[in-house]
């Protein structure tokens, strides 16, 4: 069977994008040559080996705006419309399924930190525009988060790296394969002694494959995998408790009380997704359900997951050991530890709480420790989960998914031992950035250059390339065959959007290089070894399926009674001595940025102008800490302290997080890039200086100096307190059975002098389910990519003129030390009595026949007064010319039912009008009414828990219009008239009845309080 | 020349004359005239001159770099869209209205006083309005397509939304243009044709000749011309109402705290002819030292716009009053966080000076000394076109910056280019003027026959 016969394979069913591919980067690099533009000269100058300094140079974040503008790379050719010089054939019989205008949709999967996620990608005549889940995958259920949403920005990512390159020059692929051949030689001769491969995590069946037969061949040659975002302490936490490994895989659907030990589980587990949508689903008490599961969350660093918990209690990272000993005490399974001394801060009444509650809820309880808790606090809480009969019920085991299971800091300290040894003489470095992940102190860039022969696959030019001999420039996933295993090990098969725009490679081919067996694609690779494994007579269909669907088959579960953990073996009876590695007297804990994640994505705009889902900052890492601290230390936010670390330091700005224990600072990776790209260089700091060298993700004895440098740091948000105004309204879900009249009351209908809209066909409207809304940040992201929203930088930001249509507003409630959070995504909330429409003087704002406010940009002057007369300050103005309208590759990246928008012109949120639209015809055509649920906008389509509902008021069964009648349903800023379409769901908390309420719900229902705006923004 | 005529301080009636007694139809055109076509330009006039040049460079680079840059020169954000561009605007409109208020409503009022100041205020009047009417078009995120403000049968097939505020002040400020410029030049068609008359030179008298429209000064030209006149005044005196009624309706139209306040259209009435009269004065005394005009602009005048400066200070401090009780009395939680907001936020250091600028300083006009004390009087005026500027920051940035939502709470800063472009438009505003004292009777001459007519008649009876 040839390609040529897959109807799913991207490269022949979408000529269009072939067509583009193959000639794109060729098309304007040889057209550039041929013009000798001045752009071109500099593009050399780029890439050519002396100027290698210039490129160390970080470029500057102001520079930033003024670089995206100017036509750096290819801009002044690219923009004239010349016909190639070869002869171009249009369509004579178009393919079936290409309609222009019309979207077509193909499965793949995004892997990250090696785990898949299913995802559905939407493609403009051969050009992936918005990435979607994939509702049949059971990691995403149709849903995404937010760094899945923006890996589309990265694909057409201009600095990505577009040649490859040998010793700083530009080289050419054969003549890698050239003197791979001549390696091979030798290698095959000396059964690959001083081969090394090291890798990030593998789940990928293909890639595993092919490694173990390359080690079959090579018995000499050792494979490695290291990954800034492996969870080592969770792998070391199984062996421990079970002496084997095995993943764990939750179900919040069946938990009803959760007890998260610093883990992120909303956010940071491979999973999340998913989980998020679960755990959710258990408390989602608009739906009409009785019952409502309960979060317990004991962390140091505030998170998304801490914001959502009924009870939420700050510690040190070292002293949840001690407080896990405590409840494995309580609940009777490690006797001697019932008289560990429980840590301050953690109250008698809490822990009895806690405790009383998990034992209620045998079987449908859940306890998870974070990955940055050491594997003693894992392996207890297999213990606890054991003892709490929930083994089988509310997690289960599976066979480890990644392929080779390893614990990835060990794995890297033996390819250091072996290359300071002199032992390895080729290093293949199959993507991952370790020069720049992996902690400094094992000084991993000056044993690099005890190597002979370095190489690295990376899909940027980065530090790690800088530093090897050949740089592979690496396909994107979206230009990838290749598969990948989700958290419950269902793997999928990766298909490509796209052909290479900068003839990017795989893993797969330059494995295949190095197996003698070259001009093998991707695509042969991986179909080859899943022909192996599918029925053969069956292949093709079940080959077409897999690929269709994304979707191919879950690991099998491991038997829970296999793993029964004896009440104290194996869990680490004695309690480790506090790792004391410096002598200051503060902790460091170590995380994966909430935005930017380990920082490969580092130069991705939409993730760096991402705001924090609790600090709300962008464009930079933060050291945080308590108030408290910052007192003790004289600092405040934006001062520039250096962090001490058992004899390394680095600088970097403080930040105040309400809700951080006290000495203890947040360090996050992914910032500090010297070699991302023009949009990440520079950016932050690099927290990765000082980490410890045994791979711990915190330590205790840093200490903390004042340098009194500055730091300008820029938030969306510099206001925490609602002040008493009835924003986010909070009710417990007693209130809720109780008394479902009184949970919020309506607002009577208030007198208007103009007459009312008549609407006789639909009337589109929200929800947002404030109880749901966990605040991700998925849907800002979807809602950028879907609108072709422009990033503005870090200065921009700082005056307040970021562009999101969706921001997600954050309040706190309650003391600085440990406040409750609020989340409420706001965006325009298409008032029916808009105020913004009566003052625009010429018409650009204006409500249609279904009721939405739109934008009419092509009208819109610009006076600005709709956003001063917006009282939810919804709307975007652009300042300056923010949209890169020169730099080709982002051309294609934009959205082609949305209008671009220039300088001077308003924009909001238009309920994805595009997408009405497109419904509409859909539905007119058929000539039957538009169904619920049928027009998505982007937010909702993203949103991993189904917070946001939108759909057709005039539609008596729609879901909008059950939930506008739900009594927790309430108008924001109501009580303006601005009648608005979309309005909330109030915020519904299940506290323990022993342990205090919400300061927010007692606020409820009580007389308003005049607030206090003295206070200076902070 | 005024040192050879005697001066009195007072009049027969106890108060300072409007005119300097001695004078006759003939120095008072001599010395009048000789400011324009023969006296050699003062070193004064050509310093000042340079100076506001210079600012008029600033402006014209200021306005080069924005159109070409986009606004996000300027501190304006999201929340505080609106920021200096609508402050200098309403600043520059209320400054324009004593002009029009000396002119039309004084001379309705048969106020003799007003004949030595109508002039050069209506001049303030048409600059003043030339730098407001600029700052509505600047200020729009792309204003090259301006006009679609402008109600006109337009291939878009698009009429303008006329329940914004905004097109009402387009109607607004351009009738208010259209009569000011209509008023100030019918006034000056006599001395024009004056000045024709007494130009040495060829090319003056033809250029004065032309603008004169013929004037010869027949009685059926001073019949005709009165009734023009005074129908004139007529239809402009109703503007001086109007145009800072509906400046007031853009803000009250809203719904934001601290616009949204039916007081405004009469407050900021009085609040503009309490900064034009400030304006006025602060024009007047150097003037008339520079060219010795102190026979024409006299005490007299002098201590009766005091008089109107404190009478609408006060009337402005009233305004003050009463949108602390509104917020107050009204109960509602957004307007009272503004008033404290105001008073105690980030920004109430310029909500203090507005209220010493405004309220506070004024009430020495009480003091028939200080209305006498030119030097003081001057720096009383220099302070109310300081507070004045300050009222509208404090209006529009403080109001916006903090609203309804406190997650859109931000601060506003100006930048470099929000002063050069404000200061820039004092540049435009000082070189109309200095040209106008160049080539043009700052002081209406024929009037001033008349008053020199009239008062004579008084000394004899």
């Amino acid at each position: 069977m040839t390609d040529s016969t897959h109807a799913f394979d991207a490269q022949t069913t979408v000529p269009a994008g072939v067509r583009f591919a193959r000639s794109g980067p060729s098309y304007w690099r040889s057209l550039e040559e041929y013009a000798q533009t001045p752009e071109f000269e500099e593009l050399l100058h780029r890439e050519f080996p002396s100027q290698l300094d210039q490129w160390n140079d970080p470029i500057g974040r102001r520079r930033f705006l003024t670089l995206m503008a100017a036509s750096l790379a290819f801009g002044g050719i690219a923009g004239c419309t010349r016909p190639p010089q070869e002869t171009i054939v249009p369509y004579v019989k178009a393919p079936e399924e290409i309609v222009p205008g019309k979207p077509l949709f193909y499965a793949t999967a995004m892997p990250r930190g090696g785990y898949a996620l299913g995802l559905l990608v939407e493609s403009h005549l051969g050009r992936p525009t918005k990435i979607e889940g994939n509702p049949e995958h059971p990691s995403s259920l149709g849903a995404t988060d937010a760094i899945a949403q923006a890996s589309i920005l990265s694909l057409y990512d201009p600095d990505r790296s577009q040649t490859v390159m040998h010793r700083g020059a530009i080289s050419t692929w054969d003549k890698f394969m050239t003197e791979m051949a001549a390696q091979r030689e030798k290698l095959v001769a000396s059964r690959g002694a001083g081969l090394r491969i090291l890798t990030e995590t593998v789940t990928s069946p293909t890639l595993s494959g092919q490694l173990r037969v390359l080690l079959e061949e090579l018995p000499e040659a050792r494979w490695h995998q290291y990954d800034p975002s492996a969870r080592d302490n969770v792998r070391l936490g199984a062996r421990q408790a079970f002496g084997q490994d095995a993943d764990v895989v939750y179900s919040f659907d069946k938990a009803d009380v959760v007890l998260s030990l610093d883990a992120d589980f909303l956010l940071a587990f491979p999973g999340s997704v998913r989980y998020a949508r679960d755990f959710i689903d258990r408390r989602r008490v608009s739906s009409g359900k009785a019952d409502m599961n309960r979060l317990y969350v004991v962390e140091s660093t505030p998170t998304i997951t801490g914001a959502m918990a009924e009870h939420r209690l700050p510690l040190r990272p070292s002293q949840i050991e001690p407080l896990a000993r405590a409840i494995a005490g309580r609940l009777g399974i490690e006797r001697s530890a019932s008289a560990v001394k429980l840590p301050a801060g953690v109250s008698e009444a809490w822990l009895n709480a806690v405790v009383k509650d998990l034992e209620e809820h045998r079987g449908t309880s859940l306890v998870i420790a974070g990955d940055g808790q050491p594997p003693a606090v894992h392996a207890l809480v297999h213990a606890i989960n054991g003892a709490l009969e929930n083994v089988g019920q509310s997690l289960s085991y599976i066979q480890p998914v990644e392929a080779q299971p390893v614990i990835h800091h060990q794995s890297l300290v033996e390819l250091l031992a072996d290359m300071e040894g002199g032992r390895v003489e080729t290093l293949v470095i199959l993507g991952g950035n370790p020069v720049y992940s992996a902690p400094s102190r094992l000084g991993f860039a000056d044993k690099l250059k005890q190597v002979a022969r370095k190489i690295h696959l990376s899909e940027y030019d980065d530090e790690t390339s800088f530093l090897c001999d050949w740089h592979i420039p690496a396909a994107h996933y979206l230009e990838s065959w290749s598969d990948a295993r989700a958290f419950d090990g269902t793997a999928t098969i990766l298909q490509p959007l796209i052909a290479p725009l900068y003839g990017g490679k795989t893993a797969h081919e330059v494995l295949a290089v190095l197996r003698g067996r070259t001009g093998r694609t991707s695509f042969e690779i991986v179909q080859a070894h899943w022909r192996q494994e599918m029925d053969d007579d069956q292949f093709g269909t079940a080959w077409r399926k897999a690929v269709h669907d994304g979707v191919l088959r879950a690991a099998e579960r491991i038997d829970p009674s296999r793993f029964r953990v004896e009440a104290s073996g194996g869990i680490g009876r004695r309690p480790q001595p506090e790792a004391q590695t410096g002598s200051g007297t503060v902790e460091v804990e170590f995380r994966l940025d909430a935005a930017l994640g380990d920082g490969s994505l580092a130069n991705n705009g939409w993730l760096q102008e991402l705001p924090k889902p609790l600090s709300k900052i962008v464009w930079d890492n933060v050291a945080s800490l308590s108030a408290a601290t910052a007192q003790r230390l004289g600092v405040e936010n934006g001062d520039v302290v250096e962090i001490t670390l058992d004899g390394r330091s680095l600088r970097g700005p403080v930040w105040i997080a309400p809700g951080q224990p006290d000495d203890c600072l947040s360090l996050t990776l992914g910032y500090g890039r010297t070699r991302s790209g023009r949009v990440g260089n520079g950016v932050g700091y690099r927290a990765a200086e000082i980490m410890p060298a045994d791979g711990a993700r915190f330590a205790v004895g840093a200490s903390v100096r004042r340098t009194g440098e500055k730091h300008p740091i820029s938030t969306t948000q510099s206001h925490h307190a609602m002040e008493g105004r009835d924003i986010v309204r909070v009710t417990m879900h007693q209130r809720v059975t109780d008394d479902s009249q009184s949970a919020t009351p309506h607002s009577d209908e208030l007198p208007s002098l103009y007459p009312e809209y008549e609407y006789t066909g639909n009337a589109w409207g929200m929800v947002i389910d404030q109880t749901a809304c966990i605040g991700c940040n998925a849907c800002v992201v979807a809602c950028q990519a879907e609108n072709n929203i422009p990033i503005v930088g870090k200065e921009q930001v700082a005056v307040g003129r970021e562009m999101h249509w969706l921001r997600i507003d954050r309040y706190h409630v309650g003391g600085l030390d440990n406040p409750e959070t609020y989340f409420q995504p706001m965006m325009c909330v298409h008032c029916e009595k808009a105020p913004c429409e009566v003052v625009c003087p010429v018409a650009a704002t204006v409500h249609d026949s279904e009721g939405t406010s739109n934008m009419i940009y092509n009208r819109c002057v610009g006076t600005r007064y709709c956003s001063n007369n917006c009282p939810y300050k919804v709307r975007r103005f652009n300042y300056l010319q923010y949209t890169d309208e020169t730099t080709p590759s982002l051309k294609l990246l934009r959205n082609p039912d949305v209008t671009v928008r220039s300088r001077g012109v308003m924009e909001k949120c238009s309920y994805c009008i595009q997408r009405i639209s497109a419904g509409r015809i859909a539905a007119k055509i058929e000539n039957r009414p538009i169904a619920d649920g049928e027009v998505v906008t982007a937010c909702q389509q993203a949103c991993p828990t189904r917070a946001i509902v939108f759909g057709n008021l005039n539609d008596p069964q729609s879901q909008v219009r059950r939930l506008k009648e739900s009594p927790l349903n309430y108008g924001v800023l109501a009580e303006l008239n601005t009648v608005p379409r979309t309005t909330y769901l109030a915020r519904v908390t299940n506290p323990h009845p022993d342990l205090p309420m919400p300061a927010a719900a007692e606020l409820h229902g009580e007389p308003k309080v005049h607030a206090d705006p003295n206070k200076a923004e902070s | 020349m005024s040192g050879e005529i005697a001066r009195t301080d007072t009049h027969a009636d106890g108060r300072p004359p409007v005119l300097e007694p001695g004078h006759t139809y003939a120095t008072v055109t001599d010395q009048i005239s000789s400011i324009v076509l023969s006296r050699s330009t003062p070193r004064s006039w050509l310093g000042g001159f340079i100076v506001a040049l210079g600012l008029l460079m600033v402006f014209l680079y200021a306005t080069a770099y924005l159109l070409a840059t986009g606004i996000g020169i300027w501190g304006n954000n999201v929340p505080v869209a609106w920021a200096f561009d609508i402050i200098n605007f309403v600043w520059w409109i209320g400054i324009g209205h004593a002009g029009t208020l000396i002119s039309a409503v004084l001379l309705l009022f048969r106020q003799q006083w007003r004949t030595s100041i109508n002039r050069f205020a209506e001049a303030m009047t048409l600059f003043a309005v030339v730098c407001a009417g600029l700052y509505p078009i600047l200020h729009l995120g792309r204003p090259w397509i301006f006009y679609w403000l402008l109600p006109y049968p337009s291939t878009l097939g698009v009429w303008p939304q006329f329940r914004s505020p905004l097109i009402w002040d387009v109607f607004a400020v351009s009738t208010y243009a259209t009569v000011s410029l209509l008023f100030w030049y019918v006034g000056l068609i006599p001395d024009l044709a004056t000045l024709r008359d007494r130009a040495q030179r060829r090319v003056p008298q033809v250029i004065y000749g032309i603008l004169a429209m013929g004037w010869r000064g027949s009685a059926t030209h001073w019949h005709r011309y009165q009734t023009a006149y005074l129908l004139l005044a007529g239809l402009a005196t109703p503007l001086v109402v109007s145009v800072h009624s509906i400046v007031g309706l853009d803000f009250a139209a809203s719904i934001v705290p601290g616009w949204h306040v039916t007081l405004f259209p009469p407050y900021f009435v009085a609040g503009a002819i309490f900064s034009g009269f400030a304006m006025v004065m602060t024009l007047a005394i150097p003037l008339r030292a520079v060219y010795g005009l102190e026979d024409f602009i006299t005490l007299r005048h002098l201590g009766n716009m005091a008089k109107v400066m404190l009478t609408t200070g006060l009337i402005v401090a009233y305004g003050y009053l009463m949108e602390v009780f509104f917020s107050w009395y009204s109960g509602n939680e957004f307007e009272w966080s503004l008033t404290v907001n105001r008073a105690f936020g980030a920004y109430a250091p310029l909500y203090w000076s507005l209220i010493a600028c405004n309220v506070l300083i004024p009430q020495l006009l009480w003091f028939r000394a200080v209305r006498r004390n030119v030097p003081l009087l001057f720096i009383i005026s220099l302070i109310v076109n300081v507070g004045m500027w300050l009222e509208r920051f404090v209006i529009i940035v403080i109001s916006l910056h903090r609203d309804f939502l406190p997650s859109a709470w931000k601060m506003y800063y100006p930048t470099i280019w929000d002063f050069a472009q404000f200061f820039g438009s004092i540049g435009l505003f000082l070189t109309l003027l200095f040209l106008f004292i160049r080539v043009l009777p700052v002081i209406s001459i024929f009037e001033l026959r008349e008053l020199v007519h009239e008062t004579s008649e008084q000394v004899e009876d």
